[in-house]
């Protein structure tokens, strides 16, 4: 029985890092992209702080950073906020995504098939309507703080009504993803329905929101996706082992010792909080939770798409995708997820057509 | 015993298949079940896998009961090899044995030496040492359930389970299988209980046959004692002649027609 001393002989692309009795795995590729994609992003965003009423140059954004001065102000409190709230609501929806896509044992899954997204937007459709038929408009504190609130709940309330339906003696990915097609339909159509029968004016501002904006987005809405995501993401990742098991049959899950049932719903209920989270701040961004995971899996040359990587990627996108929106149509900004949506439909196409080759072959 | 069920009633929601069946694996023996399509062969070793939950009775491992012992230490000492294996797309045949390394791992110990080795060994005791970067979709169907077989060795356990491990193979392959189960019963002192449906391999390869029928066992004991031309004629209502086989002195079953069902 010969055995390969050499470390990495047996896999190919990882290097073993072991430490007295601890040991890992390590994907130089990977983390060469993590980094790679931390300084693209942090490029994106200096380029999205140029622009504004002001327009600066990039040496004037690090300038302003770093220094006083009435710009300080400008870059500080209205422009940063912006580019963070980009680059956090994309880093939960590519690590949303990425769960959801192992769980459902399916690249074209991602949560807006958990009932997230459309279960925030029908709730901040209804409420929104709601409250212009019998207060004449939505108030300050509804646009502030009540539609990331009302979003969060509704994106909760979503995921639940799927996982009721999709729940029978334990959780089968193919299961959850027809019940989630299902009432992401329901969903929808209750909301166009909504727009249909509200005030012209309402329907309007509701429109902005579910088509997904980082406009006017402040720190009060980078907190709370930061916050979830200090809590999530090391939770995420120390759970990274159980949803690598997860994405085999479910005797093999079962057999190499997973509490499959238990793992499959503590994954599934962080990519829920991601969602939702993300959504609550910057509305449904569509196609960024369904591309990250899977440009990261490319990029990364891993069999299955990497969490901290598909995180970056989502944050890339979304920030790219921001930077896109602003610049197009200049100085008319598009809602960020018009720009993902028109982007992530012929990417939507090519996978499908890559998956029906593959099924095919 | 190191596994048992006793009076275990066993089936899928409503549809019961086996009800109150009894049956011991001794430590070290090569068992196989044998029976007729839908006889509950696969549906009783699922069940010695914690794999169904029995509806009634119970499974012990080593006298405790099997769903009372965590999951994960249950996966240190007993393996299991599911029918029709899916994973996930993309995946190699090194990431696979890997994973058989998972019950043995924790979050600060993800790739030890003893994993690395244990995986290297699974992978040269089946020959794919040299496939180990390939995708498992690009390998041959006998290449691949040698991979999973491999996945099932390196964790290591002193029980393993298999459930038809020789479908799709060609005869040459099966033959290939076997051999490396009875290399892991002799050399490593393993327990393996199998499903097969090959008669004459399984007499060959078996130390202790299990015949069932319609979710009981009709007769277990040597190769000799359970594969008799009565047997067949209840189990399988088939008619046959029993032979020696000239190469390994084991019964040979030549098959001389179907019974009509009485």
């Amino acid at each position: 029985m010969s055995t390969p001393a050499a470390s990495g002989r047996v896999r190919a692309g990882t290097r073993a890092v072991r430490l007295a009795s601890a040991s890992w795995r390590l994907h130089p590729r990977a983390v060469a992209v993590t980094i790679t994609g931390l300084v693209l992003l942090a490029l994106l965003m200096a380029l999205n702080m140029r622009i504004g009423d002001i327009q600066l140059s990039l040496a004037d954004v690090l300038a302003a950073i770093t220094g006083e001065g009435p710009t300080h102000f400008v870059v500080m409190e209205l422009r940063l906020p912006r580019a963070l709230t980009g680059a956090l609501v994309g880093a939960a929806l590519g690590l949303s995504g990425a769960i959801t896509q192992a769980i459902a044992r399916n690249p074209l899954a991602s949560p807006d098939v958990l009932g997230v997204t459309t279960g925030a937007s029908v709730t901040v459709v209804a409420v929104l309507v709601a409250n212009g038929a019998m207060y004449g408009g939505a108030s300050g504190a509804l646009a502030g703080l009540g539609v990331p609130a009302t979003a969060l709940l509704g994106g909760l309330a979503g995921a639940l009504i799927v996982y009721a339906f999709a729940w029978r003696r334990g959780l089968d990915g193919y299961r959850l993803v027809l019940v989630g097609i299902g009432v992401t339909a329901v969903f929808t159509n209750v909301k166009y329905w909504l727009l249909t029968v509200g005030d012209v004016e309402d329907a309007g501002k509701a429109m902005t929101w579910i088509s997904g904006s980082l406009n006017g987005r402040g720190w009060e809405h980078v907190t709370p996706v930061a916050l979830a995501l200090a809590v999530l993401v090391p939770a995420t990742l120390f759970g990274t082992r159980s949803l690598g098991a997860l994405r085999f049959g479910d005797d093999t899950v079962t057999g190499l010792g997973v509490r499959m049932n238990l793992a499959r719903a503590l994954m599934l209920l962080a990519a829920v909080l991601l969602a939702a989270v993300a959504t609550a701040a910057a509305g449904p961004i569509a196609f960024v939770a369904l591309a990250a995971p899977q440009i990261a899996l490319r990029l990364a040359g891993t069999s299955h798409p990497p969490l901290l990587v598909s995180a970056v990627a989502g944050a890339v996108l979304a920030n790219a995708a921001d930077l896109v929106a602003r610049t197009l149509f200049a100085p008319v900004e598009l809602p960020v997820g018009v720009v993902t949506a028109v982007l992530g439909a012929p990417y939507l196409v090519y996978l499908l057509i890559r998956v029906r080759r593959e099924a095919r072959s | 015993m190191r596994l048992q069920a006793s009076g275990v009633r066993l089936g899928y929601g409503d549809r019961i298949i086996v009800d109150g069946l009894d049956l011991g694996i001794e430590a070290g023996t090569v068992t196989t079940i044998i029976g007729p399509n839908g006889c509950g062969k696969s549906t009783l070793l699922r069940a010695l896998g914690r794999l169904l939950k029995p509806a009634g009775g119970e499974v012990l491992l080593d006298g405790k009961r099997i769903d009372r012992i965590p999951t994960r230490e249950v996966a240190k000492i007993l393996g299991v090899l599911p029918q029709a294996p899916v994973a996930p797309e993309g995946l190699t045949v090194a990431d696979l044995v890997a994973r058989g390394r998972h019950p043995h791992q924790t979050w600060y110990r993800q790739w030890s030496s003893d994993d690395e080795s244990a995986v290297s060994e699974a992978l040269s005791m089946t020959g794919l040492l040299d496939l180990a970067d390939r995708p498992l979709d690009e390998l041959s169907g006998g290449q691949r359930q040698r991979a999973w077989i491999s996945m099932a060795l390196a964790q290591g356990t002193e029980l393993l389970l298999l459930d038809e491990p020789t479908t799709f193979l060609d005869l040459a392959h099966q033959v290939e299988v076997l051999e490396l189960v009875r290399r892991l019963h002799a050399e490593a002192g393993r327990t393996i209980v199998m499903v097969l449906h090959d008669l004459n391999l399984a007499a060959r390869y078996a130390d202790r046959l299990v015949a069932m029928r319609a979710g009981r066992v009709v007769a277990a004991g040597t190769p000799h004692e359970v594969l008799t031309e009565a047997l067949l004629r209840d189990v399988f209502d088939l008619d046959a002649k029993i032979i020696s086989d000239p190469v390994a002195g084991t019964p040979l079953v030549v098959p001389i027609g179907i019974r009509p069902s009485p």
